[in-house]
């Protein structure tokens, strides 16, 4: 399977996620250019972390509008699978591919830090080989992770059980401690409402190895592989 | 030569200008006699900025010529933008550390954010991709409302700007001593790796290659900002708050990723960034290592400002620059590839054949210079160097008569206060807004002895650390500077790693006073003894002079950064214990010695006795034997002995890392030579705290080895204390009382900042 890893102007995580792509899960994977107009036969399209555009504006706000999200989007469309990380889940939602926005965080801090989150929901194309329930560790950094959306769009999300992570304690409980950013709801994760554009801010592309401290993200990634491969 | 005319407009030189410039009156004439005539407005400002003691090193550089810079590894010592050592399979290693002191002490954001830039691009220019940012910094006390304005800026400028960029930053150090109030001191590290085909100098070479400014505009930010940098900071350094540069990461990482490109590219033979002294230094350093000439033409630099003087164009601090020689004839390649990033590069000069150094504006010549003495004929100074007899007594006084408080009758109570001291308690406040896993490399990050970086496609890692304790260094430079280096190299091994080399940071008072150019003298003298016995050479570094405030000079404080290589992943070793049941030896020998302590300092406010002794061969016996102990796969954890002492030690390997917490019980009553506050709480060096399940074989490996080594205790995974058996008494510590004490004292402190720092709290330096 072949995964299309866009590099923004400012993109920093494309080296880390095509490298766990690689290395960790052996699959092929190709930079994208912003430029181009071109997904070069990507099945999977991974929006990376990083500062695209330096965030300014506001996070993935001038990103959106770069030429290749055109594809991006039309790929989204077609039900293709798009995974957004960190800074491509703020460009996510800004190109409208997911709802809610990213907001800064609410002690105004940048946080970088390992945080556990609960997987809420397993029957999907990124999680199926979770167990719903089940607790990870995987790292974030990040300025402006505070998931918001309005009342009604948040309980859209969970009646369609389209909230997929959230920050939890080790032992799976909520809680405004393990929420590091003040995320309504402790939402990490969501779904778009076809299922196949998943926005988080946590790394799963840095949790894919025990020697750097978590392979609990490598899943996420052999979740896709096996519902795409099906 | 060109005649060289003045252009209208400028100032005319006068005595009051010369001053005003920096240069004394003996330098003005050796300016004189080296053009045969009086210089033109532009080439005071050229001289002032090459001549300033940030570019040209005059009172440091006889005494740097001291320093040991060779070994086998070393591709490149001082001298270029970042030192490179081989790590072996085709791999080199590039590290520099540098300060941003003055503009952090008057804006502290962009003073720290430039800091951090500046040194990403002095190591990418080597053609290394950096992999990691550390930081060494120094603030007053945490209680002053402006320390915590100036504390907070720093560290948010560090992580936007490294954050921004995408290297992580892994390691470092933060001290907080009323020596460092109103001149905080900011040392920013970059690691790049790189393969060793790679490595490009910045020599211009090859008469007719075209000279290019790529990256960002240049404005008219931070113009003198290397002269600033070379004098007292006074009531006056808010007024020069516009020599401070603007940092923009986002045009860093385009200018990064460019940069790599255009190196792997070999459309160029050479690429500076334009940091100090911007274009002029750049332009002038690297017509000098290759020994040719060059003209440039200040019209043809892109501006973002119209009116710019040739004056200002060469001056500007503007950042996110670099110059590059290209091949002649591959302008168009370099110009495309900086087009892909959306980054601009114009052709301002060439190298040429004749030996000087030209500037025009369009056909008139506004600056000439003969030859390479532009940067070769700056004069060195050699100043004299008396040591201060206040200092001198300070060191003699007896530490160990100072009376105990009534508290210490529980040792407990302070070892709490120690760990509740800002500068030993966890630093995470500061650490938790720096990425410091992007890249995916980081196996041991911030908060541990020293971090680890995996080498990818190599079963290697390196490890990287910044030390320094200038508190010794004030009581005994010549024993605090030998200490710099091997507590750095301590360091480093308790990863389990070999001290490889060094870069350092070496900030100092005004070096016109003889008791400060004592201490840097003596301080150079002890880092040489320590580099030449642990086999670290130094490749290269920075010197920062003139950090004084009106209230006085702060704490001599050379600042190392140290490099380490792990060869073999299996032996990455953490501070923390480990496992249950493991039994914890001392390796290396108790001392007993209270001078200049956190204790004194943190406890009873005083700085005063002989640092502890440090025997650089002792050192080097005991790095040895840790290494060769984890190198046998006996060793659970290990922890270096530093501020606080054994206790400290002891409670950071209990509760340091809160995902992996342990109680220990502990019989130091052997020890009875000693006070129990002096085992306890004493600095001695050359001492780490080790864990082990094999502990016999421990000590067969320290006996071996010549090393004191000594079974102290065993770790209690599931109990909730730290006990300590001493020869005249005995302490118990809960767990959640250290960690209490540890981990909550800076996020507390911090939270009284108000979001928006206050007038007051902006005022000027001299306020305070």
């Amino acid at each position: 399977m072949k995964f299309g890893i866009v590099t923004f102007p400012g993109s920093n995580c494309d080296y880390d996620a095509f490298h766990a792509i690689t290395e960790m899960l052996g699959e092929d994977a190709v930079y994208l250019w912003h430029k181009d107009h071109d997904l070069q036969g990507s099945d999977v399209i991974i929006l990376p972390g990083g500062f695209s555009y330096g965030d300014y504006l506001r996070p993935g706000a001038i990103a959106r509008f770069s030429p290749i999200m055109q594809e991006v989007a039309a790929h989204a469309k077609a039900g293709g699978p798009v995974l957004g990380v960190c800074n491509g889940f703020q460009i996510a939602c800004e190109a409208g591919l997911l709802p809610g926005a990213l907001m800064r965080n609410a002690n105004l801090q940048f946080v970088s830090a390992e945080v556990r989150v609960r997987i809420e929901k397993s029957d999907t194309m990124f999680t199926n080989l979770y167990e719903r329930g089940e607790v990870l560790r995987i790292p974030v950094a990040h300025g402006d992770g505070r998931y918001v959306a309005s009342a009604e769009v948040l309980d859209e999300l969970e009646a369609e059980g389209r909230v997929i992570f959230r920050y939890a304690d080790a032992n799976g409980t909520l809680s405004a401690d393990a929420n590091p950013n003040g995320s309504e709801r402790n939402i990490a994760g969501i779904i778009s409402d076809g299922g196949n554009v998943l926005g988080l801010m946590p790394h799963p592309e840095r949790a894919c190895s025990p020697l750097l401290g978590s392979n609990d993200g490598v899943r996420l990634f052999e979740s896709i592989l096996s519902r795409v491969a099906a | 030569m060109s005649e060289v005319t003045p252009r209208p407009g400028d100032p005319t030189i006068t005595s009051a200008l010369v001053a005003e410039h920096g240069l004394t009156k003996e330098e003005y004439e050796r300016l004189i006699g080296m053009l045969g005539r009086a210089p033109t407005f532009t080439e005071l400002g050229i001289v002032s900025a090459l001549w300033s003691e940030h570019c040209s090193y005059k009172h440091s550089r006889p005494v740097l010529k001291t320093l040991p810079t060779t070994a086998s590894y070393v591709l490149q010592g001082p001298g270029e933008n970042a030192g490179v050592i081989s790590i072996g399979d085709g791999l080199a290693v590039a590290f520099k550390i540098e300060s941003h002191n003055h503009p952090s002490a008057v804006e502290p954001y962009q003073g720290a954010a430039t800091g951090v830039g500046g040194i990403l691009r002095d190591v990418f220019t080597m053609g290394a991709r950096p992999i990691a940012m550390l930081n060494s910094l120094r603030f007053g006390s945490l209680d002053d409302s402006r320390v915590r304005y100036l504390f907070s800026g720093v560290v948010k400028g560090i992580g936007d700007y490294g954050n921004c960029v995408g290297i992580p930053t892994v390691a470092g150090e933060i001290v907080f001593d009323s020596a460092y109030e109103n001149n905080p001191l900011v040392n920013a590290m970059c690691v790049g790796l790189m393969h060793e085909e790679d490595l490009i100098r910045a020599k211009a070479e090859g008469v007719g290659n075209p000279i290019m400014a790529v990256g960002a505009r240049t404005g008219r930010d931070g113009i003198h900002g290397a002269s600033f940098a070379s004098e007292d900071l006074s009531a006056a350094s808010d007024a020069k708050r516009p020599r401070i540069q603007v940092g923009d990461p986002f045009t860093e990482k385009l200018l990064l990723e460019a940069s790599l490109e255009l190196i792997k590219s070999g459309h160029i033979v050479a690429i500076q960034d334009m940091g100090a002294a911007g274009l002029t230094s750049s332009s002038a350093e690297m017509a000098e290592r290759g020994d040719v000439g060059v003209t440039i033409d200040v019209t043809k630099v892109p501006t973002r400002e119209s009116g710019m003087t040739p004056y200002e164009v060469l001056l500007s601090e503007s950042q996110e620059r670099m110059l590059v020689v290209a091949r002649k004839g591959h302008e168009e390649e370099v110009r495309a590839i900086l087009r892909k990033w959306d980054l601009t590069a114009a052709v301002i000069g060439e190298v040429i054949a004749e030996l000087v150094y030209r500037v025009t504006e369009g056909e008139r010549v506004v600056a000439e210079f003969p030859g390479s003495r532009l940067v070769t004929d700056c004069p060195t100074y050699s100043p004299d160097a008396r040591e201060a007899p206040a200092i001198r007594d300070l060191r003699a006084a007896d530490a160990s008569v100072v009376p105990e408080r009534a508290e210490e009758k529980d040792p407990a109570w302070t070892l709490e206060q120690l760990l509740s001291a800002p500068t030993i308690a966890s630093k995470a406040w500061a650490y938790r807004q720096y990425d410091s896993t992007v890249r995916t490399n980081t196996v041991m990050g911030p908060g541990g002895d020293a971090a680890v970086l995996r080498v990818r496609g190599t079963n290697k890692a390196i490890a990287v650390k910044t030390d320094g304790n200038g508190r010794y260094v004030y009581l005994d430079p010549r024993v605090g500077g030998r200490i710099a280096v091997a507590e750095a190299a301590r360091n480093v091994a308790c990863t389990g790693a070999r001290p490889m080399a060094i870069t350092n940071c070496l900030n100092f008072g005004n070096p016109t006073r003889p008791e400060v150019f004592y201490q840097f003298r003596e301080a150079v003298a002890g880092m040489a003894e320590a580099c030449r016995a642990l086999g670290t050479p130094v490749t290269g570094g920075n010197v920062s002079l003139y950090n004084e405030s009106p209230s006085g000079a702060v704490y001599p404080t050379p600042v190392i950064g140290m490099v380490g290589l792990i060869d073999d992943l299996s032996h990455i070793t953490r501070a923390s214990f480990q496992r249950d049941g493991d039994t914890i030896l001392l390796l290396g020998e108790m001392g007993g010695e209270l001078g200049g302590s956190e204790y004194l300092a943190t406890i009873h406010g005083e700085v005063i006795g002989a640092p502890p002794r440090c025997d650089v061969g002792r050192e080097k016996a005991v790095i040895d034997a840790l290494l060769e102990a984890i190198r046998s796969g006996v060793v659970s954890s290990a922890h270096d002995c530093s501020d606080g002492g054994l206790a400290v030690a002891l409670a950071e390997c209990c509760i340091g890392d809160r995902d992996c917490e342990s109680g220990a019980e502990i019989d130091l009553s052997n020890y009875s030579s000693f006070s129990d506050r002096a085992i306890l709480f004493g600095e001695s060096q050359g001492r780490i705290v080790v864990s082990s399940s094999a502990p016999k074989r421990v000590l067969e490996i320290a006996q071996r080895m010549g090393v004191p080594c000594a079974q102290i205790g065993l770790v209690h995974r599931h109990s909730e204390s730290l006990e300590i058996t001493l020869p005249t008494g005995s302490m118990r510590s809960p767990l959640s009382w250290l960690s209490q004490a540890y981990h909550s004292t800076i996020p507390t402190v911090m939270a009284r900042t108000p979001e928006h720092a206050t007038f007051d709290e902006l005022a000027p330096v001299a306020a305070h």
